[in-house]
């Protein structure tokens, strides 16, 4: 059987990481990635070093998103290149120091693979993220991870945009992923939710084994929300919220959002709509960590995304 | 029972941001005093934001816990340097609402807070007999209907109680879940407004005279005892989590040998108690820190006296 379409191929898998506590209140990846440097067997597959990792350990060590600033964001080229120091945000020295173990970011010393555990106050469910559309293997994968959870849904949020993606620890790999399970209260830990990531992240580890052992992937299609616009809170001139994400769009992750339908409710009980030109999708509503990043939600559109076959060199 | 007749409630207190991230008080205090609203009916009202440092912050407290800190003994402690900020607070605020057990004290403390844990609208005070808070729950039992209410009493003398409430002559604490701390959820803002609401009504109809007959009232959970987070012996951390059966199952039946933990082995831990109690703030975020996982109740049902203001 020889095949007339084009097969990309990518070398092995070989490094893998698994980064929790990138924020140090998103209680799954902290839990698990603790679990696992413990007790890493459950995370081992043949041929593959799966290197459980906290990211960033006094953030944990607090319970709190970040020290200094977001470490999840500080993953620049600017703080990347700038002379080392104590003087530094500790987030950026941080930044520094993952970069050297598990990259450089852009070199092909670079890990092969990131997972980056994340928890959300919103209701998105199990959502992967994805950083690049032309990542075939990152595709095949999740198109991998969705057929095994079948009939749960796993949502695949592509932030692929020139103001909106941002730098993230696991953008240090070749394969970056990230895993965004809610909701969940920061500093809570919910049985569910946990066990969720955990089943999600053997599925992933799962396809890694199968390429590796050499299987070709056909080519497939994968439905993804491709990140449009940031939607911040009313405010007054003060900078002051003046209303709530609406009771109609409260827990509404990945459901249309119509000209016209409710969006904000004010304190006072008056409702806001959504006047944008055409249905969207929105996300990361409500999400407790986005309140000092001026959003109440972030808008995507439905697109299919298309990845070539895959197989390893 | 025999009818009691109580003096009028002239100064009413609401305060917000005891705990700078519980944002559905800090939104509904602030939403108040945008409104001006100083007055229900002949009563005057005064809206607080409790620990405006943490909420600025967005913390639960910056130093120690605000709602702690209103003991007896913590309110006449000397203030030192070393005196973490909120004990100074509570200070200030046991002279701007209290003293505490003084006849100058507030006549009503309301005190808003929110929970992660499903709790629905719960009222919780130190006593069963106080009858403004007695009567003020019924009221909010019979009146809401967007949230299950209930009353949860803490057996504890006047001098021991630790919370603000407690500065007011009658006072008690709203709290309304679940709602992850840091966030204002339009559902949960609204149970509590309607709560504030219908406390400010009954405190207008008590003050113009009306006449609340007496009865019985139900849905009150005296505090039992507080259940720990198993520890795994070696590396001291929290071993297990809320059990899915238990998760969201506030003020329901924990029977023994009912699940409470899924240890991250897999093991499940039974609760081994010999009385059937009712478990509540069951995995609320600010416990960890305390190492409970959830506190259990007994069950009760309270009889009320009529009531009316007591005329000149």
């Amino acid at each position: 059987m020889t095949s007339s379409t084009n097969v990309s191929c990518f070398h092995e898998a070989r490094r893998v990481a698994i980064f929790g506590g990138t924020h140090g209140n998103e209680m799954s990846g902290v839990t698990l990635v603790n679990l696992w440097i413990q007790n890493g067997k459950e995370i081992q597959r043949k041929g593959v070093e799966t290197k459980p990792f906290i990211t960033n350990p006094r953030a944990v060590e607090k319970c709190t998103r970040y020290v200094d600033t977001d470490l999840n964001r500080a993953f620049t080229t600017e703080n990347l290149s700038a002379p080392s120091g104590d003087d530094l945000p500790y987030e950026v020295q941080r930044a520094q120091q993952i970069n050297e173990i598990f990259g450089p970011k852009g070199s092909p010393e670079a890990y092969d693979v990131i997972f980056d555990l994340h928890n959300t106050t919103s209701n998105m469910g199990c959502t992967l993220i994805l950083e690049s559309s032309k990542d075939y293997f990152n595709l095949q994968m999740m198109h991998y991870i969705k057929n095994a959870i079948a009939p749960d849904s796993c949502p695949v949020l592509l932030t692929e945009h020139p103001l909106l993606k941002y730098s993230t620890s696991r953008s240090v790999a070749k394969h970056p992923i990230g895993l965004e399970v809610g909701p969940q209260p920061q500093g809570v830990l919910r049985s569910n939710i946990f066990e969720s990531m955990r089943v999600v992240l053997k599925h992933a580890l799962d396809f890694i084994e199968l390429f590796n052992k050499g299987l070709e992937f056909p080519p497939c299609t994968v439905d993804v929300f491709r990140v449009s616009e940031k939607m911040d809170y009313p405010r007054d001139t003060n900078g002051n919220i003046i209303a709530m994400v609406h009771p109609n769009l409260q827990d509404c992750d990945w459901e249309p959002l119509n000209p016209g339908d409710p969006m904000f409710q004010t304190f006072d009980g008056t409702t806001i709509r959504y006047e944008g030109a055409g249905t969207v999708y929105p996300t990361f509503i409500n999400e407790a960590a986005y309140y000092e990043k001026q959003q109440a939600f972030v808008t995507t559109r439905r697109e299919t995304l298309a990845a070539g076959a895959i197989k390893k060199t | 029972m025999e009818p009691v007749s109580l003096p009028a409630l002239s100064r009413v207190a609401l305060c917000g941001g005891t705990h700078g991230n519980e944002m559905s008080g800090v939104y509904l205090v602030r939403e108040l005093q945008r409104q001006k609203l100083e007055k229900a009916g002949s009563a005057t009202l005064t809206t607080v934001i409790s620990n405006p440092r943490a909420v600025q912050v967005c913390k639960r407290y910056t130093d120690t816990d605000l709602n702690r800190c209103f003991t007896d003994a913590i309110l006449s402690s000397p203030v030192t340097d070393a005196t973490p900020y909120e004990v100074r607070r509570a200070q200030e605020l046991n002279t701007l609402l209290g003293p505490k057990g003084n006849v100058g004290a507030m006549d009503l403390l309301c005190d808003l807070h929110n929970t992660t844990a499903n709790m629905g609208l719960s009222l919780i005070s130190y006593s069963v007999q106080d009858w403004v808070i007695m009567h003020i729950y019924r009221q909010i039992q019979r009146k809401i209907t967007s949230a299950p209410v209930r009353f949860i009493v803490l057996d504890l003398p006047l001098a021991d109680a630790y919370s603000q409430d407690s500065l007011g002559k009658h006072g008690f604490s709203i709290e309304v879940g679940p709602q992850p701390h840091g966030v204002v959820r339009a559902d949960i803002f609204n149970i509590m407004k309607e709560a504030v609401d219908q406390t400010l009504d009954w405190v207008q109809c008590f003050n113009s005279g009306c006449a609340f007959e007496g009865g019985e009232v139900d849905n009150v959970y005296t505090f039992v005892k507080s259940v720990y987070y198993p520890r795994d012996p070696e590396t001291n951390q929290i071993a297990a989590a809320i059990h899915p059966q238990l998760q969201d199952r506030d003020f329901c039946l924990l029977h023994p040998g009912d699940p409470m933990f899924l240890m991250f082995s897999g093991e499940i831990l039974k609760y081994e108690g010999e009385e059937v109690l009712h478990p509540f703030f069951v995995n609320e975020c600010a416990y960890y820190e305390k190492s409970i996982a959830f506190h259990l109740a007994r069950k009760m049902t309270v009889t009320i006296p009529p009531l009316q203001v007591k005329r000149d």
